[in-house]
């Protein structure tokens, strides 16, 4: 070992765990990780988690062929309330899709070592759920089959989209977030495939994975290349999943209804997203490390750090609040005033208070180092931040809609049981998938891991 | 079906930690080869250095793909919505630039990460399943835990017999010839 560089786990670095426990080999982070994928059975467990999630993905396909069948009154959107549920749920998905590019873009970016047992996981949480995010919009448009009118191409009727839309802009960023976070899944999941293919005991998994691995051979040119183009992918998604709220943002903020026409939307919509994600990559990773006894790689310090992270966007996010009410009072718009005051006594205050509950009381808790330690507490407090962030984006579309300029164009809005079920569906689909990803693949990425090893260990002559 | 006759491809040493194929990979270009190639499961700090590989050309690539996307993208919008289909709304001006932004951005990032990543597997001469690596059993391992250098027999200086001695010099755990069948 060389005396420049101490390990990243000495403890006179950091006076923590370690990011990944002392001990380990090549081979047997390696072993440990890809057994679960070739070798381990099927346990009861998994089935049962599986078939409750594939229940509710089997909801999702009725609640939209009957929306297919009926058309979107089945829903409770009406006139005011146009966007109702589809559009909660969409931005409430695409959020949680936001921490998983953060931990694999930015945190790698900043050379910080403890992504790397919880990245692979994270950014399939982030594919999974922009397909959960991608499903609202196109059923919100109440004919999907026509969905293909937003992308530029050249009709017979000579019509081309309105690129000055922020519609359409949501169309690009949500679509280039998908494409970018799925080549930068796949470009970290090469060398793991040809892990697996070198390692998988029968004939049809070293086919399949051998073909996914494009036959990888680990070569020093490769690697060179390969560390390049990650490095500029990790460049090209830090800005990219920032815009991609700031655009989804834009929905809101270029319109002029209040309590949706305002500067601070950007920066706080990006923070809420990344607040909810990190409570989502939370809520998987708890159950995932416990399932498949991988505590030697997502640590106590890792759960910590999510924890440190939560409660400094949950700040942000509680500044953005605090804000939204003084620009209100400052700006002394009669219908700014208004809308903070249907927020705190309109017929929708409960779900503002119970916002203010989940999101910015509750978190407070992480300051205490006990709280941020205990994993039964942490795994409780993911589930409060993402019900609050969903009850944000409830109150941003609903309660701006309900009561605009005039009193006579004021509206109700409650959700019907369909609109319920196409959120559980989407839930159920999104479990599914994690249920498929964590047997089908390396949850935690293996060559980053040997690299740690490489790193943490006195191999080094 | 035609038979090839098996022709040698190179000679492998192999290693048992990322150290030992640096300082490895240091002698076989100090002794002055030049087709060879270091296998190993993790991107080893220095390899390409020690190599004497040169720079790649992956960052080149995204930043032309990148320039194709936002330039294109920025001149899509504006024949679209200027050229042909100009709808005037209030009277404002039809090249409103900064509305054009947001999607000039995205396709700047789009065009620049497929470029990154397609331009990556194809100068790495991917896809591409079968290579006379493979044909060495212990070769397996080079995914998990086990590491390797190949000098190749199209090298000007290869000798198999020195080439290999040279190789055995090196302390490896393993000197092994690969076949091209």
């Amino acid at each position: 070992m060389s005396v420049a560089q101490p390990p990243i786990n000495h403890p006179e670095i950091r006076r923590l765990e370690p990011v990944l426990a002392p001990g380990h080999t090549y081979e047997t982070v390696t072993a440990t990780i890809s057994d679960v994928v070739i070798k381990r059975p099927l346990g009861l467990g998994w089935f049962a988690g599986f078939t409750l999630a594939f229940t509710f993905l089997m909801v999702l396909t009725v609640a939209v062929a009957w929306l297919i069948i009926k058309g979107v009154g089945i829903w409770g959107i009406n006139v005011p309330i146009g966007w109702g549920f589809a559009i909660v749920n969409f931005v409430w998905w695409i959020g949680i899709g936001h921490a998983g590019t953060l931990i694999s873009a930015i945190l790698f970016l900043l050379n910080q070592k403890w992504r790397t047992s919880i990245n692979r996981f994270a950014e399939a949480m982030t594919l999974f759920a922009v397909a959960c995010a991608g499903i609202f919009p196109l059923i919100h448009t109440g004919r999907p089959w026509m969905a293909y009118y937003m992308f530029p191409y050249p009709s017979t009727m000579g019509i081309w989209p309105q690129f000055r839309s922020p519609l359409i802009w949501d169309v690009f960023a949500v679509s280039t977030y998908g494409t970018v976070s799925l080549l930068f899944w796949f470009v970290g999941l090469i060398p793991d495939l040809a892990t697996l293919r070198d390692r998988a005991p029968h004939k049809w998994q070293q086919m399949i994975f051998g073909a996914l691995a494009m036959g990888w051979r680990g070569s020093a040119r490769h690697w060179h290349r390969y560390q390049s183009a990650y490095m500029l992918l990790a460049g090209l998604a830090t800005p990219l999943v920032l815009s991609v709220h700031t655009v989804v943002s834009f929905d809101f903020s270029i319109a002029i209804v209040p309590g949706w026409h305002t500067t601070i939307f950007p920066p706080y919509f990006v923070a809420g997203a990344i607040y909810s994600g990190f409570a989502m990559v939370l809520t998987i990773a708890i159950p995932l490390r416990k399932a498949y006894g991988l505590e030697d790689f997502i640590t106590m310090r890792h759960l910590e750090n999510m924890a440190k992270v939560m409660l400094a966007t949950g700040l942000i996010v509680a500044y953005g609040y605090f804000f939204e009410f003084f620009m209100a009072e400052y700006s002394g718009n009669k219908f700014d005033v208004f809308l903070v005051d249907q927020r705190l006594h309109g017929p929708y205050s409960p779900y503002y208070f119970a916002l203010i509950l989940c999101n910015i009381l509750t978190p407070q808790l992480l300051w205490i180092q006990k709280v941020r330690r205990n994993i039964a507490a942490l795994f409780v407090m993911s589930l409060i931040i993402n019900t609050g962030m969903w009850l944000e984006r409830f109150v941003i579309v609903v309660i701006s809609l309900t009561r605009d300029f005039m009193p006579s164009a004021w509206g109700r809005y409650s959700a019907t049981v369909w609109d319920y079920a196409t959120f559980a569906g989407t839930l159920g689909l999104f479990t599914t998938l994690l249920f498929l990803f964590c047997r089908a693949l390396p949850a935690i990425a293996m060559a980053e891991m040997r690299e740690l090893v490489a790193h943490t260990s006195k191999d080094h002559d | 079906m035609e038979h090839h006759e098996p022709q040698l491809y190179g000679v492998m040493a192999e290693f048992e930690t990322a150290n030992q194929l640096l300082h490895a990979a240091e002698k076989v270009r100090d002794a002055g080869y030049k087709h060879m190639d270091a296998y190993a499961p993790f991107p080893v700090e220095g390899l390409t250095e020690a190599l004497g590989l040169g720079r790649n050309k992956v960052a080149l690539t995204t930043l032309l793909g990148g320039l194709c996307g936002g330039l294109g993208g920025f001149g899509f919008e504006y024949w679209v919505n200027v050229v042909s289909y100009p709808m005037n709304i209030a009277g404002r001006p039809l090249n409103s630039w900064p509305a054009f932004i947001p999607v000039t951005f995205e396709l700047t990032v789009l065009g620049a990460a497929l470029s990154a990543v397609f331009g990556m597997i194809a100068m790495n001469g991917l896809p591409r399943p079968h290579h006379p690596v493979f044909n060495i059993h212990r070769f397996a391992r080079a995914s998990t835990d086990r590491f390797f250098i190949c000098i190749e027999a199209t090298d000007p200086k290869f000798h198999l017999a020195d080439t290999a001695r040279f190789l055995e010099g090196l302390h490896p755990q393993h000197v092994t010839e690969v076949q091209d069948e």
